[in-house]
């Protein structure tokens, strides 16, 4: 009894600390940071039609960086990138607003909120999927063009192609960018906005010089979302393209179905390093911590 | 209260829009799913029927379903219940700082935001250097939490972040140990919010695919079988997949969000029930 005594509490309120976090770090060492540190050893390693082994070859990154394909593939990442940025940020953006600013009471808003959150949790799989028979060469949207006379044969683009991707990006990830910036526009003072209004601002005004600043780390922290899920996928990409688009995560997925692990695992640490050097320029604008 | 203005209107539109192209497509299939036995993957309907639906029911019509959809919810319970107690336990270990606390935290973010294939790669190989067997239930189960633990973390965070002290302090002064204060005052408090981390960590998990694509061995969770239904299946019958699993998604998100509300009501009927426990 004596013995605890002696122990300054702010040791001991530390030793808690750690003793709740070990589980939690114990998770994330095995299966986060211990699979990044293998794949970055395996990334060296060399390989034949069969089996890959310890070895130091730089080989399989000289020829992922190389490769003409490597260069057209993540310029083909980045626009769909770019492209579901904007809609999402757009759309996202604008359902926040109107949730946040225009819709009055709080029930409505906590019942609106969750109509757009709900299919977050449900399958992305059968959500790409049931686009399927609205795009299709007969889906409805062909049909119904045609049926009011704006086009006499069915649309090719409209799936499997680039179009659809960008599309069924939009449709996955646009909650990602509604939920923060909601959550960032719901704590704005709202007399800051009369305010503004009292010294005369108009109603643009106001959303440029207060809503969009003060709206601002919510934007990043969505923005965030959207960049890394866009940049890592592969299968919306696969499938929504039906097989003729490709992505940087699409080349990872392909080299593990050759068995090529080390080539992977190289197309993996380059592909890392691209989303940590996007996120750590917009970590600059925000802080995570503070938004919480 | 001011009159709406017409910005009202138009936004109010767009948001219609936004639902209607949020849940069009899946009330779509869940129509095609009732096609006909002749009818195809497009309108028009080809006649009413559960044809599509008895399919699923036959084993060998199409894979392993129903194993797969048990894996799937076992490990969502699995999932689920580690993703809420870590969450807890770190939520209350970050009310403070500690040595290492914001390594801890970017190790949190990281695991948002690294690309889930290279989860499931890296596991994938440390399981197949080690010569061990990958599994859902352990490298697909791990995996999975690297995907539910930082969201129930961040909700966590930002619950203890708008956590009243005075009801810890009142318990401390009534002289609970700090054990009592957890146990009767603080997860009583945070119990809403703690469904709402489950939600997410099972919902999360059911639905889970690249992360453990690499991982899940031999034995499919319900996702990948969706997925291998894809390339290979061009009837409807896979419309009738998507609109059972939709719907016992939304069966789910229904009761976890029925107890929330359940609980949010009765602690505004007592106040806080916090502190019943005790006496």
């Amino acid at each position: 009894m004596t013995k605890t005594k002696k122990i300054d509490p702010s040791k001991r309120a530390e030793r808690i600390s750690w003793m709740l976090v070990t589980p939690l770090s114990c998770v994330l060492g095995f299966f986060l940071l211990l699979p990044i540190l293998t794949i970055v050893t395996v990334s060296f390693w060399d390989f034949n039609e069969w089996s890959f082994f310890p070895d130091f070859i730089l080989d399989n990154y000289v020829y992922h960086l190389t490769s003409a394909v490597t260069w057209a593939t993540y310029l083909k990442t980045l626009k769909f990138m770019v492209l579901t940025w904007i809609f999402c940020a757009g759309v996202g953006f604008t359902v926040a607003y109107f949730l946040a600013f225009h819709v009055r009471s709080l029930p409505v808003q906590v019942a609106l909120f969750l109509v757009c959150t709900i299919p977050f949790w449900t399958s992305n799989i059968i959500r790409m999927i049931s686009w399927i028979p609205f795009l299709g060469r007969n889906g409805i949207a062909n049909s119904s063009l045609i049926s009011l006379g704006v086009i006499d044969e069915p649309l090719e683009w409209l799936l499997y192609s680039d179009f659809a991707v960008v599309l069924a990006f939009v449709h996955l990830y646009a909650l990602f960018m509604v939920v923060p910036i909601f959550n960032t526009m719901m704590r704005i003072d709202k007399s800051l906005i009369e305010a503004a209004r009292d010294a005369g601002a108009s109603g643009l005004q106001v959303l440029t010089n207060v809503i969009i600043p003060l709206a601002k780390p919510g934007i990043m922290i969505g923005s965030i979302f959207v960049v890394t899920l866009v940049m890592g996928d592969f299968i919306t990409v696969r499938h929504m393209s039906g097989g003729q688009s490709a992505s940087v995560g699409r080349i990872i997925s392909n080299e593990i179905a050759l068995l090529q692990y080390p080539a992977a695992a190289a197309s993996s640490v380059v592909l890392l390093c691209t989303v940590l050097l996007m996120i750590g320029v917009m970590m600059r604008f925000v802080d995570i911590r503070k938004e919480l | 209260m001011e009159p709406r203005s017409r910005s009202f209107y138009v936004l109010s539109a767009f948001f219609a829009l936004f639902v209607i192209f949020l849940y069009g497509p899946v009330i779509t299939i869940g129509i095609l799913s009732f096609q006909g036995p002749k009818g195809g993957l497009t309108f028009p309907m080809n006649g009413v029927s559960l044809h599509w639906f008895y399919d699923l029911f036959e084993q060998q019509a199409v894979g392993d379903i129903w194993g797969s959809f048990r894996r799937s919810f076992a490990l969502g319970l699995m999932v689920m219940s580690v993703t809420v107690v870590l969450s807890v336990m770190g939520g209350m270990a970050f009310r403070r700082k500690f040595r290492g606390s914001s390594m801890l935290f970017y190790l949190i973010i990281a695991s948002l935001i690294v690309p889930s294939i290279l989860v499931s790669l890296g596991v994938g190989l440390i399981f197949n250097i080690l010569d061990l067997e990958v599994h859902w239930a352990t490298s697909g189960f791990g995996s999975q939490l690297t995907w539910t633990l930082p969201f129930g973390l961040l909700i966590m965070f930002a619950v203890f972040n708008r956590f009243d002290k005075s009801y810890e302090e009142a318990a401390r002064d009534l002289g609970a140990t700090p054990w009592q204060t957890v146990r009767h005052v603080v997860l009583p408090i945070i119990a809403p919010m703690l469904i709402g981390v489950a939600l997410f960590g099972f919902t999360l998990s059911y639905d889970e695919f690249a992360r453990t694509l690499l991982t899940a061995g031999s034995y499919n969770t319900l996702p990948l079988e969706i997925f291998g239904m894809t390339t290979n299946v061009t009837s409807p019958v896979l419309y009738a997949l998507g609109t059972l699993t939709t719907v016992f998604s939304f069966f789910i998100i229904g009761t976890f969000l029925t107890i929330v509300v359940f609980m949010r009501k009765r602690q505004a009927k007592s106040g806080t029930d916090a502190g019943s426990g005790l006496v």
